[in-house]
């Protein structure tokens, strides 16, 4: 089984490092090997953010190689020239115009729609995973209304 | 698979969980990234931790709670180990009667910090174990094996990590650690922790002969791997820089060195020996490398300019096929700024607008340098903006002497701001001085930590809270204001420029809370001590 990369962009405060946190977990409750990495500090402050899952049956280090990446899912439009080199040639890009603004039921949740399109292409991790991973990361107010956006995200035909 | 006995945790997640299994009875440290969560996790799993006003303090406590035969554990960032070096390097002669692990968290490339020294010297300089740990696994191992050492040798133990070992999470098996076998209890012992010279030569001889037996441990400790592959080409690596390397060259053979000092040099003599290519693959310095060639074997480094920044996959590729061609220089992002609403930008408007020469501090008001303000002159460790700015006070012409002005924050302030208050009271310029405290009411830049000035212990505990005007007055300063910038703009800057006019010492507190902090605080309900409410009488 080949190592899958995923990278997540944003910026600073839109939910990139929870985004990370429910893919790393989701594979984790897979059984794959799995290993996600950020950085911290200076980000927070509204600035560029970046954090990688890669997941597989033996994973190394870390960080997804430049220009490696399977997926790349940008959360704002500013962040996808400066990260799209970092996508290998045929991988999947995923932004927020695929994301159809009336299933976008919370506009907080932006970063779970585009799980939810980025999880179509992640065969390994079964729905129920997905799931049990967003009830461990997210508030409990808030989890029934994200896995509802989450899965009409990942049916979404666009 | 199953899950059941896996986690999936940070390195520093690891370290605080292997902490709490083999009974540390307290932590103790000073918030700085990428070190901070450990000991927040320490508390979370149920730790006694404790934030220190700085890391020379924490450091102290720690050596304390080991003399009195507890095991303790004190956390940092590379340049927190500068403030402690004091008690770091004696530490090392007088050794400890229960374990003292040191955890530096180094940053390699400064994702978040003013310099990317290579806290690897510090373990050569001081005589202390180092061990570096490439993941979650043996962030969590290496914790455990760090406490098993220091207590069979009565020496500290440095654990150095890295930013993409801290900030990195991964599986580990939780084990079931060896707890302390005895509890803390107070033995004497005048020659080995009186440090006065005709003792302290004994201890250094004596340090010198545990690390001797400590190096002859290190060749089987089993914290040395062999990973046996190709050979005609031998890597040598620690930490994450194995990880790296096992995938960029994942045919060759290796050995991962897990305890860097004392050196395993027959292990690593023995290796080169079995391969065609031996190459050291490090972050940093040339520490290694240096080290082994010392010993007088013969081995391939890496071009200068891998000196700088972090290593990852692509560029131990370059390293590993000798190319030091011109690296892709990788987009900029978007830079940090103020948070809309945060109190610091009405202080950095008006030090532009009065065309201030800032002597700056380390925060989140750091971004003060940056446009639209760059109303920061100078920034170099924490607290100096004091010394800093009394210095450029006593040597400048002075109508520039007089627009100098120290601007730091309410958590700088109590880690080293106050010895820069006692020194502008003792040697105050001919000018006077104006510093600026900015207080928001919590550590920010390292994500809302609670320090002397909040009232708040690390788990949001009333106590008793340092108040800096007090402190301020009872020095003897002859002006302290409180105000609030953001409130009263006009004001503020009316308050500056006359302060600046007034050639005496003037200590300004602008107070707000970060917005950030204060909806956490609302949301959580921490409340606080004023400071005529000791918790303890």
């Amino acid at each position: 089984m080949k190592t899958t990369n995923v990278v997540i962009a944003g910026l600073g405060g839109q939910g990139v490092l929870t985004s990370a946190d429910i893919l790393a977990e989701a594979a984790f409750i897979t059984g794959l090997d799995v290993k996600k990495s950020e950085l911290h500090g200076m980000s927070q402050r509204g600035g560029s953010v970046t954090s990688d899952v890669r997941f597989g049956h033996q994973v190394f280090s870390p960080m997804v190689p430049w220009g490696q990446a399977d997926c790349l899912v940008v959360l704002e439009s500013t962040q996808v020239d400066i990260n799209r080199p970092g996508l290998r040639k045929d991988g999947i890009l995923i932004t927020p115009e695929q994301i159809d603004k009336k299933d976008l039921l919370h506009h907080r949740s932006l970063n779970i729609a585009l799980l939810g399109a980025l999880s179509r292409h992640l065969p390994d991790i079964a729905e129920p995973s997905w799931i049990q991973a967003m009830r461990t990361h997210l508030t409990a107010t808030i989890q029934d209304v994200n896995i509802q956006i989450f899965l009409l995200a990942r049916k979404s035909k666009s | 698979m199953t899950t059941d006995a896996r986690l999936f945790l940070s390195g520093n997640e690891a370290v605080a969980c292997a902490a709490y299994d083999a009974g540390v009875i307290l932590g103790t440290g000073y918030p700085g990234t990428p070190s901070t969560e450990i000991l927040e996790h320490f508390c979370a799993l149920g730790g006694k931790a404790q934030w220190a006003p700085n890391e020379k303090i924490a450091l102290e406590v720690a050596i304390g709670a080991a003399f009195g035969g507890g095991r303790a554990i004190a956390t940092m960032k590379h340049v927190g180990l500068n403030v402690a070096a004091d008690p770091f390097f004696t530490a090392a002669y007088t050794g400890v009667t229960g374990a003292l692990i040191i955890v530096s968290a180094d940053d390699p490339g400064m994702a978040s910090s003013q310099n990317e020294q290579d806290n690897r010297h510090y373990a050569k300089a001081a005589g202390i174990p180092l061990l570096e740990p490439a993941d979650s696994q043996e962030a969590y191992d290496f914790t455990a094996k760090a406490i098993e050492i220091s207590e069979r040798w009565c020496i500290p133990v440095l654990l150095r990590l890295t930013t993409r070992v801290c900030h990195s999470k991964s599986i580990i098996l939780r084990k079931n650690l060896p707890k302390p076998s005895t509890a803390p209890f107070f033995q004497r012992d005048i020659k080995g922790r009186v440090m006065i010279p005709a003792h302290a030569r004994i201890a250094h001889r004596k340090l010198r002969d545990k690390l001797s037996a400590i190096a002859a441990w290190n060749e089987n400790s089993g914290l040395n791997i062999h990973i046996p592959g190709d050979p005609s080409l031998g890597i040598i690596a620690s930490g994450i820089v194995c990880m790296h390397a096992r995938e960029a060259a994942s045919k060759a053979s290796f050995l991962k060195i897990g305890m860097a000092y004392p050196l395993p040099v027959e292990t690593i003599r023995s290796f080169v020996n079995q391969v065609k290519r031996a190459v050291v693959l490090e972050e940093g310095d040339s520490w290694l490398v240096e080290a082994i060639r010392a010993a007088g074997i013969s081995v391939e480094g890496k071009a200068e300019m891998y000196r700088f920044g972090e290593l990852n996959v692509n560029r131990v590729q370059r390293i590993l096929n000798q190319d030091s061609s011109p690296e892709p220089v990788p987009p900029a992002g978007k830079p940090p700024q103020f948070c809309p609403g945060c109190p610091h930008r009405a202080v950095f408007e008006t030090l532009r607008d009065l065309n201030c020469i800032v002597a700056g501090d380390i925060g989140c008001y750091t971004l003060g340098a940056l446009p639209p303000f760059e109303a920061m002159d100078s920034c170099v460790c924490m607290g100096a903006s004091i010394g800093i700015g009394l210095g450029l006070r006593h040597v400048l012409p002075r109508e520039q002497a007089q627009q100098v002005v120290s601007v730091i924050g309410d958590s700088t302030f109590m880690h080293s701001g106050i010895t820069g208050l006692i020194e502008m009271v003792y040697n105050p310029p001919a000018t006077g001085h104006v510093v600026l405290i900015l207080d928001n009411g919590t550590t920010a830049m390292t994500g809302l930590q609670e320090h002397p000035g909040t009232g708040r212990t690390l788990d949001h505990k009333p106590t008793r809270k340092i108040i800096p005007e007090d402190l301020a007055k009872a020095l003897g300063i002859p002006r302290v204001h409180v105000t609030d910038p953001t409130a009263d703009r006009d004001a503020f800057q009316k308050l500056l420029g006359e302060s600046l006019a007034s050639r005496k010492l003037v200590v300004i507190i602008a107070r707000r809370p970060c917005l950030l902090s204060a909806k956490l605080i609302r949301k959580q309900g921490w409340g606080a001590h004023s400071s005529s409410e000791p918790k303890n009488p």
